[in-house]
């Protein structure tokens, strides 16, 4: 396996309100490796941004506050580094793409004065070579009339080509990690796949790892190789696409999956599966798992102990009671059991 | 059950509505668009932002006046309405908002949100008036306790469940749900279409679903128009439209939706559509899809495309569906 570019460990990000601490990601580990994508999926409120604006430091603080934990980004320790060097590395060795590209830009800027702003601080490079590259840049995100729109103000653009000006920005220095926080979320579903597109290909050229945070649970089988599942501030889930997907092992997981409806398959139930409840008080989170009160397989010890990281496959670890030896037997619910048949059969129906 | 048996409840006849954006220029948000809607039936309106469906939804309940055609409702066209009657038609149709925290005032009680409609139309007066306050609660998932709060109180699915509420409680006939879940989380998304379902079947009522997300619509809805820059491209029952769609922008749009299973997903072929969704203002002439359509011809630049009816129930509009 390829090389670990970045290592979160333990992490713990509380931020102080007035009306109290909210825990908003209690204990967070995983790994990145070199030129993979990796995705985290998880309702709003569940500490996915959170812990993504971790790493490049983007938390106001205060009121966040680091509680614990380190995020090591090539080995050195984020959470240590002062405000001069983690101005050295957003914008240089990470990049990051905002899910609103009409409040993201700068409005006073014309576009491709954002772009080499990156170029002219980290490179040090004249305005004539920067320019240059942000013309480049510009042309491999599909921008037509490069030349022109480089001189215009973002008002002049469009949604889609916001975000295209907003991905050129985040990897105009070549950036070894891309965060991208709901990139596509504000966009229509034909510029969605645009952008899709757009971001498989240039991973490819140019061999950035990925961070998705997305809500979309196709636009994670479409762009990612690695999936987290976030609920209530912890990691409940992780594996590879595929094993999330075909065998997940955690009741929220199998929520997620069948609270959505199909495009592909054609509707026998009448009534989707949803999973009643709202998610759990950050500030006082429960002592045992947070799933537990939406839970419909909750047991005695779910409430009273957070479940630990059961192995079930290489890569694929669960956070789960249900996944010890000693707790009853649980079937996939039916939907998800003919989804990994399908898969069986090659993905043919 | 063939469509002549069906009764239609609401008819829209050419409509059109222009909105003044400076000296004689217009912007074409609905531009001549005709549909019926059948009693008890969930008709879906998607389309991308910008393509005039909640213009049309909007005008459907006399928030605009149309710029030409018309709208009857049980054969009544409503925009001709006037006086008394208008009270009548205002409380048969009703609205569910897209956004749960802009739609409820910040400064009323849940329960003269909610009972506002009951007032203006007398309905229920004193302690009748109080249980059906509750009553309407809990038929949405809500409490008695819930009456006495404010909007603010409540998380983005139980907003929206109040504004459902409050649609409910002039006991509605047909109501316009303006993407009434696209503002929700996915969990609770499913809660709320549960939940609007459960209430058609319950009181026999009649929906159009206005809504970006296709997976959704497909589910909801009996049938599916699709709508792109002011017209109605495609418009046929949801099942027909996602197995046989005809209309090649139909066509892109199904393709460019995830699908969530990573190898279908993965190994798909998806017609990527090029350029974005053009200006309503000064649209072109022919067939709207024209600039971005693969397969457009000289017809198609020239020649705007009729709504026809290709096969029994599925109408398309474009000059290369024969």
């Amino acid at each position: 396996m390829s090389r670990k570019l970045l290592e979160i460990k333990d992490l713990y990000v509380s931020f102080d309100t007035y009306a109290g601490e909210i825990q908003a990601v209690r204990g967070v580990s995983f790994d990145l490796y070199e030129g993979e994508t990796l995705a985290i999926v998880g309702e709003s409120g569940c500490g996915k941004s959170v812990t993504a604006k971790s790493i490049m430091r983007l938390n106001p603080e205060p009121p966040a506050r680091f509680k614990g934990g380190e995020i090591l980004f090539n080995g050195e320790d984020i959470i240590k580094k002062s405000n001069s060097e983690m101005r050295a590395v957003r914008g240089h060795k990470i990049g990051m793409i905002f899910q609103d590209p009409m409040t993201s830009l700068n409005p006073t800027m014309p576009v491709g004065k954002q772009i080499i702003e990156g170029l002219r601080k980290h490179k040090k490079l004249s305005y004539k070579d920067a320019k240059k590259i942000a013309l480049d840049m510009l042309k491999l995100v599909q921008i037509p009339n490069a030349e022109q729109r480089f001189n215009e103000y973002p008002h002049q653009f469009s949604g889609g080509m916001r975000q295209r000006a907003m991905i050129a920005i985040a990897l105009v220095c070549n950036p070894e990690l891309l965060i991208a926080d709901e990139p596509t979320t504000a966009l229509d579903v034909t510029i969605q796949a645009q952008i899709l597109e757009l971001m498989k290909d240039l991973q490819n050229k140019i061999n950035t790892s990925i961070i998705m945070i997305t809500h979309d649970l196709g636009v994670v089988a479409n762009i990612s190789q690695r999936v987290i599942v976030m609920y209530g501030g912890v990691i409940v889930e992780q594996g590879v696409t595929d094993d999330i997907y075909y065998n997940s092992r955690h009741p929220y997981t199998w929520g997620l999956q069948n609270s959505v409806p199909r495009l592909d398959i054609v509707k026998e139930e009448t009534r989707l599966t949803s999973i009643e409840g709202t998610p759990p008080d950050l500030f006082a989170p429960p002592p045992g798992c947070p799933f537990a009160d939406r839970c419909e397989y909750t047991m005695k010890i779910c409430r009273a102990k957070m479940p630990p990281f059961f192995d079930i496959n290489e890569g694929h670890k669960a956070a789960c009671w249900l996944n010890h030896p000693d707790s009853p037997k649980t079937e996939n619910p039916s939907r998800l059991k003919k989804q990994s048949n399908t898969a069986e059969n090659g993905g043919k129906e | 059950m063939t469509k002549k048996e069906k009764e239609v409840l609401v008819s829209v006849k050419n409509l059109k509505k222009y909105f003044s954006v400076g000296r004689k220029t217009w912007l074409k948000a609905v531009d001549d668009i005709s549909f019926d809607i059948y009693k008890g039936e969930t008709l879906g309106l998607v389309g991308e932002s910008g393509c005039g469906k909640s213009t049309c939804g909007r005008t459907l309940l006399r928030v605009y006046n149309p710029t030409g055609g018309s709208i009857e409702y049980n054969g009544q066209n409503v925009h001709k309405i006037k006086g008394g009657d208008l009270k009548g038609y205002n409380k048969k149709a009703q609205m569910i908002f897209q956004d749960p925290y802009a739609s409820l005032n910040p400064r009323m009680l849940v329960s003269n949100i909610v009972s506002e409609g009951i007032d203006i139309h007398g309905l229920y007066k004193g302690k009748e008036r109080q249980e059906r306050i509750y009553e309407l609660l809990e038929l949405v998932g809500l409490n008695k306790e819930h009456s006495n709060r404010f909007a603010h109180e409540f998380s983005g699915g139980q907003r929206q469940r109040i504004g459902i509420a409050r649609a409910l409680a002039v006991n509605p006939e047909f109501i316009v749900c303006d993407e009434p879940i696209s503002a929700l989380d996915v969990s609770v998304q499913a809660q709320v279409v549960n939940l609007l379902q459960d209430l058609q079947q319950q009181y026999g009522l009649t929906y159009l679903f206005i809504a970006h997300d296709l997976s959704m619509v497909r589910y909801i809805s009996d049938r599916v128009a699709v709508m792109y820059l002011g017209a109605i491209a495609e418009l046929t029952t949801s099942n027909e439209l996602y197995n046989n769609p005809m209309h090649p922008y139909t066509q892109a749009l199904l393709s460019s939706i995830p699908i969530p299973d990573p190898r279908i997903e993965q190994s798909r072929k998806r017609i990527v559509l090029e350029g974005e969704v053009p200006s309503p203002i000064n649209p072109p002439a022919g067939c709207k899809f024209v600039a971005r359509c693969s397969k457009a011809k000289d017809e198609c630049r020239d020649i705007r495309p009729e709504l026809k009816e290709v096969k029994p129930g599925h109408f398309v509009a474009c000059h290369l569906v024969k």
